[in-house]
C-alpha cells in the first residue's frame, strides 16, 4: 500500500513531517505498511477484529436487549511515541498528578489554596463534584487519587496538551492490553525491532499499588477486591478483565456488607473481611446512607467504614471536584502553588466564564470556540462554535449569561493525525491519547496508552459511544 | 468464593439441565401422540404439570392443547420454565461469573441461547419440533462435557454440579409421578396392567429405555419405577443424582460423608437416605404419589437449605434460631423452584 497520495491536510501528522518523511521511530513501520498488499493489510485487520471479539473485549450497548455487546472498533496501524518525547509527557503527568493529589487534600481539610487566593473559593465551593461528606477524610497514606488517566492532545504545533485530567475512575485500560496481544500477532517483524516498551506489567502495578495503600500497618495479605456495578454496566468487561489479571475477586454491592465496624464480602464459608476495595461505581453510589438513597449498587454503611479508617477506598470519593472543567483551568497554578515549579505539560488555553473579562471576549468570539460545561462528558453540554449556527450560539451565549460559573471556552485544537485504514487506504485521522497513571509507593506511569482515533472523516470527536475506535499506542524504549 | 458466584454458577447449572429435560419430555410426548389411536385422548395438560405450572398455565391459557402446551414450554418469554427463559437464565448468571468459568462454557451457553432465540423468532420451527429439541439436548449435553473437561473440579464446579443434579432428580422423579399417576389412576390396577407403548415412553422421557433394556428386559411398571428412582448407576435415576449431589456438597464443605454440619448437608443427607433404604414394593404398597410428594417437599427443603447455608449470609443470622431458616412455607403443589430474584435494579 503506496502513502503517494497520503495527505497529511495541513494538521500535525503522527507518521510523517511536513516535507513527507516518516518521523523517528516511524520509519520501519512506514516501509513495512508500504510493502503490504491492500489484501494482505485487510486481512491483518479482519483478524485483528475477530481476536478481539474472540476474547471477548466487548462493550455493552445502552437500551438493547440482553447480547448486544460489540467490539470498539480497532485500527492496525499503531501510533508511536518515541522515547524522548514520553520521557517529557512522564515527568508531566507525574508532577501533575502530584499536584492534583495535594490540591484534593488541601481542599478536603485546610483549604490552604482557597485561604491564599490561588484558586477562588466560591468556584471550588460551588462545584457540583464538591462532596461535603469529604470533608475531613484522611486517606491511607495520604493518597486520593490512586488511578488516573489523563487525556492528552496534540495541537498543529506537534506538543502535548492536557484536555482532562479523569481523576475518578476512569476506563479503557483493559484495550490496551488486549490491543497489544492483537497487535503481537498482527505486525510481529515490525513490533520486534522497534523496541517497544511492554504494557503487561500494569495488572502487577495495580495490585501492588492496591495492596500498599492498605488502612493501618496490618500483616499478611490485605483482602483487594474490584467492585463493578454488575454485567448490566458498558466496562463491564473490564472490570472483570482486572479481576481475573490480578486473581482478586470482582464483587457487587450486594456481596459486601458493613458489619462490626468493618466491610465483609459474603462468601460460601461465612464473612471475610475487605481491605481494600478498587471501586468502578461513581462517588454518589457509593453509599445510600451518604450519598444518594436511591442507590442500589453501593454498600449501605460504607463511608463510616471508611472515615473510621478501617478500609481503603480507590479512587478516594470526592477527587471528581478537580475534573470541574472551570477548576481544570487552575491546575497550573496548583502546580507553582504546591510544587513551586512550572507546569512541564501546558493545559488547553481556557477561558473561564465566571471571570468578567475573559467571559467578554468568549462572548464576542463564539465562532472560533469550543464552549464546555463544567460538569458535563462524552460531548454532552458543548458547542462547537466554528461547526454551530448563528441560532446555536445565541442560545449558548444566553446559557453561559445565565450561569457564567458552568462554562468555560477553549480554541478549537487540530488534534494530530495517524493513517488510519479506510476502506482499503490510509487517510489522516485525528487521535488523543489516554495514558494511565498509578500512585501508590512512588507514581507509575504505564508507558503506553489508550490511543482513541476519531473514524470519521474531519471529525475531532475520539469518545467511542460517537464513532471512535482505536489503536495500539508504541512507546519506544531509549 | 462468593456466595454470588456460588448461587450464580448454581443456577446456571439447573436451568442448562432444566432446558433439557423440558426438551426431553415434551419431545417425548410429541412422538407418543404419533402412536396413540384417535379418541385415545392427548395428554398434553401432564406435561405442565411435571414443570409444576399447572396453575400459571391455567391462568393465562385455558384449556391445555397441542399448540398452547408447546408454546408455553418452548418459546414463552412469561413462562419461567420455558425452554427459551431457561437459557436466558442460565445466560444471565453466566455472564455475571464470566472471569470464574472458562470462556468455552461461556461461549457454549452463549451460543445456545442465541441458537433457542433464534428458533423462537422463526415461525415454523414447531412444524420440525425433534430437530429443535435434539438440538437442545445436545447443548446441554455439550455444555456438561465443556464444564467437565476445561474448569477445575474446584469449589465452583462442585456448586455447578450440586445444582444440575438436584434439578435432574426434582425432573425425573416429577415425571414418574405424573406419567405413572395417568397410566395407572386406580391404585387398586397398580401392577395389573400396563400400556408397553406408554411405559416406554416414561423411559425415553428420561432417555432411559435402552439402558434399561439391558438392565432389566421387559417392560414392568414397578421396575420401570424402580429404574427410574433407585437405580445407582443410571445417571438420570433419582439416586444416583443424589448421590453425586451429596459428593459434591462434601466436597464444598469438607466434611466427610456421614457426618452433617449444616443445615444443607443434614437436608440432602435426609433426601439421600429416603432412596438408599428404600424398596420399590414397598413404595408402591404405600402409595408411589404419596412417596414422590414427600420426596418434593424434601427436596424443596434441601434446596431452601443450600440457600441459607451457602448464599444468604445475612448480619444478623447468627442470632437467629436456625428452625427459622425453614420456616417459610413449602408449597408441594409444585410451583417449582426458581431462583430469587435479588438484582434491585
Amino acid at each position: 500500500m503506496r502513502f503517494d497520495a497520503y495527505d497529511t491536510g495541513g494538521f500535525f501528522d503522527e507518521m510523517f513531517d511536513a516535507e513527507g518523511k516518516p518521523r523517528p521511530g516511524y520509519a520501519l513501520l512506514a516501509r513495512k505498511l508500504a510493502e503490504q498488499s491492500v489484501e494482505e493489510l485487510a486481512r491483518r485487520q479482519a483478524a485483528a477484529e475477530s481476536a478481539l471479539m474472540n476474547i471477548g473485549a466487548t462493550f455493552n450497548v445502552y437500551g438493547h436487549e440482553a447480547g448486544t455487546e460489540k467490539i470498539m472498533p480497532f485500527d492496525i496501524v499503531p501510533r508511536i511515541v518515541p522515547a524522548d518525547e514520553w520521557a517529557k509527557a512522564e515527568k508531566g503527568l507525574k508532577q501533575r498528578i502530584t499536584a492534583l493529589n495535594l490540591f484534593v487534600n488541601d481542599i478536603y481539610n485546610d483549604q490552604k489554596i482557597l485561604k491564599d487566593g490561588v484558586v477562588p473559593a466560591d468556584i471550588v465551593l460551588s462545584a457540583a463534584s464538591f462532596l461535603k461528606p469529604c470533608i475531613g477524610l484522611k486517606p491511607p497514606k495520604g493518597i486520593w487519587t490512586h488511578v488516573v488517566g489523563t487525556d492528552l492532545v496534540r495541537d498543529r504545533d506537534g506538543l502535548f496538551y492536557v484536555l482532562e485530567d479523569n481523576l475518578r475512575t476512569p476506563s479503557g485500560v483493559s484495550y490496551v492490553l488486549e490491543n497489544r496481544q492483537v497487535m503481537k500477532r498482527t505486525f510481529p517483524q515490525v513490533f520486534e525491532a522497534s523496541r517497544v516498551h511492554p504494557v503487561d506489567i500494569y495488572p502487577s502495578r495495580l495490585l501492588e499499588m492496591l495492596q500498599h495503600v492498605r488502612t493501618g500497618s496490618g500483616t499478611g495479605q490485605p483482602n483487594v477486591v474490584v467492585l463493578t456495578p454488575g454485567p448490566f454496566n458498558s466496562a463491564y468487561f473490564e472490570h472483570s478483565f482486572l479481576a481475573q489479571q490480578m486473581g482478586i475477586e470482582l464483587v457487587e454491592g450486594r456481596d459486601l456488607v458493613v458489619r462490626d465496624g468493618y466491610v465483609h464480602m459474603r462468601t460460601t464459608r461465612g464473612f471475610q473481611r475487605v481491605d481494600v476495595i478498587y471501586r468502578r461505581i461513581d462517588d454518589s453510589f457509593l453509599d445510600p446512607e451518604t450519598f444518594r438513597p436511591d442507590s442500589m449498587l453501593g454498600v449501605p454503611g460504607l463511608m463510616d467504614v471508611y472515615r473510621a479508617g478501617r478500609v481503603t477506598l480507590a479512587n478516594a470519593p470526592g477527587t471528581g471536584v478537580a475534573d470541574d472543567k472551570v477548576i481544570y483551568a487552575y491546575v497550573p497554578k496548583m502546580v507553582k502553588y504546591y510544587l513551586g515549579e512550572d507546569a512541564i505539560l501546558p493545559n488547553v488555553p481556557t477561558f473561564v466564564c465566571f471571570d468578567d473579562k475573559e467571559r467578554a471576549h468568549v462572548l464576542a468570539n463564539l465562532d472560533k470556540m469550543v464552549v464546555k460545561a463544567a460538569n458535563e462528558s462524552g460531548g454532552y453540554g458543548m458547542l462547537m462554535g466554528p461547526q454551530a449556527s448563528q441560532a446555536e450560539r445565541d442560545a449558548f451565549g444566553d446559557l453561559i449569561r445565565k450561569n457564567p460559573r458552568n462554562y468555560i471556552a477553549q480554541p478549537l485544537l487540530g488534534l494530530s493525525r495517524v493513517p488510519t485504514i479506510i476502506d482499503g487506504a490510509l487517510e489522516g485521522r485525528h487521535v488523543d491519547l489516554r495514558p494511565y497513571i498509578l500512585y501508590g509507593e512512588d507514581i507509575f506511569v504505564l508507558p503506553g496508552g489508550l490511543t482513541r482515533v476519531a473514524l470519521k472523516k474531519g471529525s475531532f470527536v475520539v469518545n467511542s459511544s460517537q464513532g471512535g475506535g482505536s489503536k495500539d499506542t508504541w512507546v519506544l524504549r531509549g | 468464593m462468593l456466595s454470588r458466584v456460588a448461587e450464580a454458577i448454581y443456577w446456571m447449572n439447573r436451568y442448562m439441565e432444566r432446558a433439557e429435560n423440558v426438551a426431553r419430555f415434551v419431545d417425548v410426548n410429541l412422538n407418543l401422540m404419533l402412536d396413540l389411536p384417535e379418541g385415545f385422548g392427548e395428554q398434553w395438560s401432564p406435561l405442565v404439570a411435571t414443570t409444576g405450572d399447572t396453575d400459571a398455565f391455567r391462568g393465562r391459557y385455558g384449556e391445555a392443547t397441542k399448540e398452547s402446551v408447546l408454546k408455553f414450554l418452548t418459546f414463552d418469554k412469561e413462562s419461567p420454565n420455558s425452554i427459551l427463559s431457561c437459557l436466558r437464565m442460565a445466560r444471565e448468571n453466566a455472564r455475571s461469573i464470566r472471569e470464574i468459568i472458562s470462556s468455552e462454557m461461556w461461549e457454549q451457553i452463549n451460543k445456545s441461547y442465541l441458537m433457542v432465540k433464534e428458533h423462537a423468532a422463526r415461525a415454523k420451527s414447531m412444524d420440525t419440533p425433534h430437530d429443535f429439541f435434539t438440538a437442545v439436548k445436545q447443548a446441554s449435553h455439550l455444555f456438561v462435557g465443556i464444564s467437565y473437561l476445561t474448569m477445575s473440579h474446584n469449589e465452583a464446579w462442585h456448586f455447578g454440579r450440586l445444582g444440575r443434579l438436584l434439578e435432574r432428580a426434582d425432573k425425573t422423579s416429577r415425571i414418574v409421578d405424573v406419567k405413572y399417576y395417568i397410566l395407572l389412576p386406580d391404585p387398586a390396577e397398580v401392577g395389573s396392567t400396563y400400556d408397553d407403548i406408554q411405559w416406554s415412553a416414561l423411559l425415553k422421557s428420561a432417555s432411559a429405555l435402552e439402558m434399561y433394556r439391558k438392565r432389566h428386559g421387559r417392560i414392568s411398571p414397578p421396575k420401570v419405577v424402580d429404574y427410574l428412582l433407585l437405580d445407582r448407576k443410571f445417571p438420570r435415576a433419582a439416586r444416583y443424582c443424589l448421590s453425586k449431589a451429596q459428593r459434591s456438597l462434601h466436597a464444598i464443605t469438607g466434611t466427610p460423608i456421614g457426618q452433617a454440619e449444616t443445615a444443607a448437608e443434614r437436608q440432602v443427607g435426609l433426601l439421600y437416605a429416603q432412596f438408599e433404604y428404600a424398596d420399590t414394593r414397598e413404595i408402591i404398597k404405600s402409595g408411589l404419589h404419596e412417596y414422590l410428594d414427600d420426596f418434593q417437599v424434601k427436596l424443596n427443603n434441601a434446596s431452601e437449605a443450600i440457600h441459607e447455608t451457602f448464599f444468604a449470609l445475612r448480619p444478623l443470622e447468627e442470632s437467629a434460631p436456625e428452625s427459622m431458616a425453614f420456616s417459610q412455607s413449602q408449597s408441594q403443589s409444585q410451583g417449582g423452584q426458581s431462583q430469587r430474584q435479588s438484582r434491585g435494579r
